[in-house]
């Protein structure tokens, strides 16, 4: 199963820091983001992309997670030479991490 | 308890202009706000203003006014925005000749003042986040300096009787906490309140991202009539808790998983929202259903203020040059590779000195730079070259060098674009709130 499958996710960036959130859509599912979405996953899910530490922060109340991906948009939206300056793609693309929903 | 109605008129310079109109019509509002300064767009601003003295605010700020002014002004919604820009004086004349030509008599208009801090920073004793240097050391073609000012000056011009505020900089979700502070009376110290103020900003900062837009994913994430998407309207309770919804009968859907995607948006820890008149606390917001497109917010918090405010420093940094060309059918990705290897000899060959270069294959791998290249051959690739140079005619070889794969490059090459651009770059930094000097000058129609 993909993290698409019971989660959504939305990118924003600060100069070259990307944030990506991932958010249950059914709460029952938040022990699975907790335990399987983790800031190590998510740094080697991305790769190259990104150059500097990830940081994971938890929002229970809302069955969130946010990612901060450092040094993550080519040098940041005003001087990258990146098709997508932004980042915006990067919250589709977390989405296709594997998640394993019988062990959570 | 008393309640304010605040709507958002634009989330961003370019955003569309009628759901600002249907809100001022039928959305019931206090107060209409349009955030519409980018990162960058200031110091492109800055750079007009220095062109024309009367230029330098928002291109779009005249279409806003002249759509929603007399509809504000019938019916006492007062405006804030910031697109003064770099130019919030000349911003305001503008809107009062507007609001005369309209018979719109008596509109106050505001220009807030104090962002643009370029005369004042020290070169020796501002440090640049990014490079950790100092102003001096940076040693770049600065072209502008904008502190990110708090909800203050706005308040102050509210309380002066403005209908019409144009700030330049200012925090955007400062915009929106300024007419809660001034309607509820909050002390500029009750941090719980300033949090909770700021958080209802945050959320209506980016307009159509809390009512659909921005959201929808067909068959996962549906989103009805997006090309009708109604711009979001906040009721604040004296409290700061707040109801988000929108227009009945417009496009879009509030819902918690709309107002949660923009909760997170653009935040990194969500304990420390800094600005400039709080650090705000979204860790403990809740988000609740209470009926169709309508979404309670309550929890948010916030911590005294740091005492400093962010400035961003807008400098020339570099040109860059593009050029691109699609590549179609059978061996496609294989012909896009060939071009690009071909790029890449050229820049020697032809004594192109680069600072940094990227060449991509839009369809393969421009937006995953480290995509499997061996995955399933797309219909179509669109080869995409891009150089960073020291001048602009440089940049503009880089283009002409795509351009010349036509007769020279691999079979089936089509359609080239190519252009070349001087980039004007943000950095940033942290300035004592006590060196920024805010006030307003007021005119009237």
């Amino acid at each position: 199963m993909l993290l698409r499958d019971i989660a959504h996710s939305r990118t924003g960036d600060k100069g070259n820091i990307s944030n990506v959130s991932v958010i249950a859509f059914d709460p029952k599912d938040w022990d699975i983001l907790q335990s399987q979405v983790t800031a190590e996953r998510v740094r080697a899910h991305f790769g190259a992309m990104i150059t500097g530490p990830v940081e994971r922060f938890e929002l229970p109340q809302i069955s969130a997670l946010n990612f901060v991906m450092h040094d993550a948009l080519a040098g940041g939206v005003t001087r990258s030479l990146a098709l997508d300056p932004h980042g915006k793609c990067l919250s589709s693309l977390i989405l296709t991490l594997d998640i394993d929903k019988s062990n959570p | 308890m008393k309640t304010i109605r605040i709507g958002t008129g634009a989330g961003f310079s370019g955003d569309r202009v009628e759901p600002a109109l249907d809100l001022a019509k039928h959305g019931d509002i206090d107060y209409l706000v349009f955030e519409c300064l980018a990162e960058r767009t200031i110091a492109l601003a800055q750079q007009a203003k220095m062109r024309d003295p009367n230029a330098g605010f928002d291109p779009l700020l005249e279409r806003r006014m002249r759509a929603v002014l007399p509809v504000c002004h019938e019916k006492s919604i007062r405006v804030i925005s910031n697109m003064g820009a770099a130019n919030p004086v000349a911003a305001a004349k503008k809107t009062v000749a507007i609001a005369r030509e309209l018979g719109l008599t008596g509109l106050k208009v505001a220009a807030v003042l104090g962002d643009d801090v370029l005369d004042i920073l020290s070169p020796d004793d501002f440090r640049i986040t990014e490079t950790a240097s100092s102003l001096r050391d940076f040693n770049k073609q600065v072209v502008s300096a904008n502190a990110y000012l708090g909800a203050g000056g706005i308040v102050d011009a509210l309380n002066a009787g403005a209908d019409v505020i144009l700030t330049g900089r200012a925090a955007d979700p400062a915009m929106f906490l300024a007419p809660q502070i001034f309607e509820f009376g909050w002390k500029m110290d009750d941090w719980s309140l300033l949090g909770r103020g700021t958080l209802v900003g945050h959320l209506l900062e980016c307009g159509g991202q809390i009512t659909g837009g921005y959201f929808a994913d067909p068959g996962i994430k549906d989103v009805p009539d997006l090309a009708r998407l109604g711009f979001p309207i906040a009721e604040v309770s004296a409290d700061g808790n707040a109801v988000i919804t929108k227009l009945e009968g417009t496009g879009g859907c509030v819902t918690t998983a709309t107002c949660k995607e923009q909760l997170l948006y653009e935040v990194h820890d969500p304990k420390k929202y800094i600005q400039p008149d709080v650090v705000a606390d979204f860790s403990n917001v809740c988000i609740e259903e209470i009926g169709p497109d309508r979404v309670a917010i309550s929890g948010g918090d916030g911590a005294p203020r740091t005492g400093s405010l962010k400035v961003s420093i807008g400098y020339i940094d570099s040109c860059i040059g593009e050029g691109q060309i699609s590549y179609a059918g059978p061996g496609a990705v294989a012909r896009g590779q060939l071009a690009l290897d071909i790029l890449d000899q050229r820049m020697d060959l032809a004594g192109i000195t680069c600072q940094e270069k990227r060449g991509e294959l839009i369809g393969v791998n421009s937006i995953i730079s480290n995509a499997d290249m061996t995955s399933a051959e797309p219909n179509e690739v669109r080869l995409r070259f891009v150089v960073r140079t020291d001048d602009l005619a440089t940049a503009t070889r880089i283009g002409e060098e795509v351009e010349s794969l036509y007769l020279n490059g691999p079979a089936g090459g089509g359609g080239v674009t190519k252009n070349a651009r001087e980039i004007v770059a943000i950095v940033s930094g942290l300035l004592p709130e006590h060196q920024v000097q805010t006030h307003f000058e007021m005119m009237e129609a």
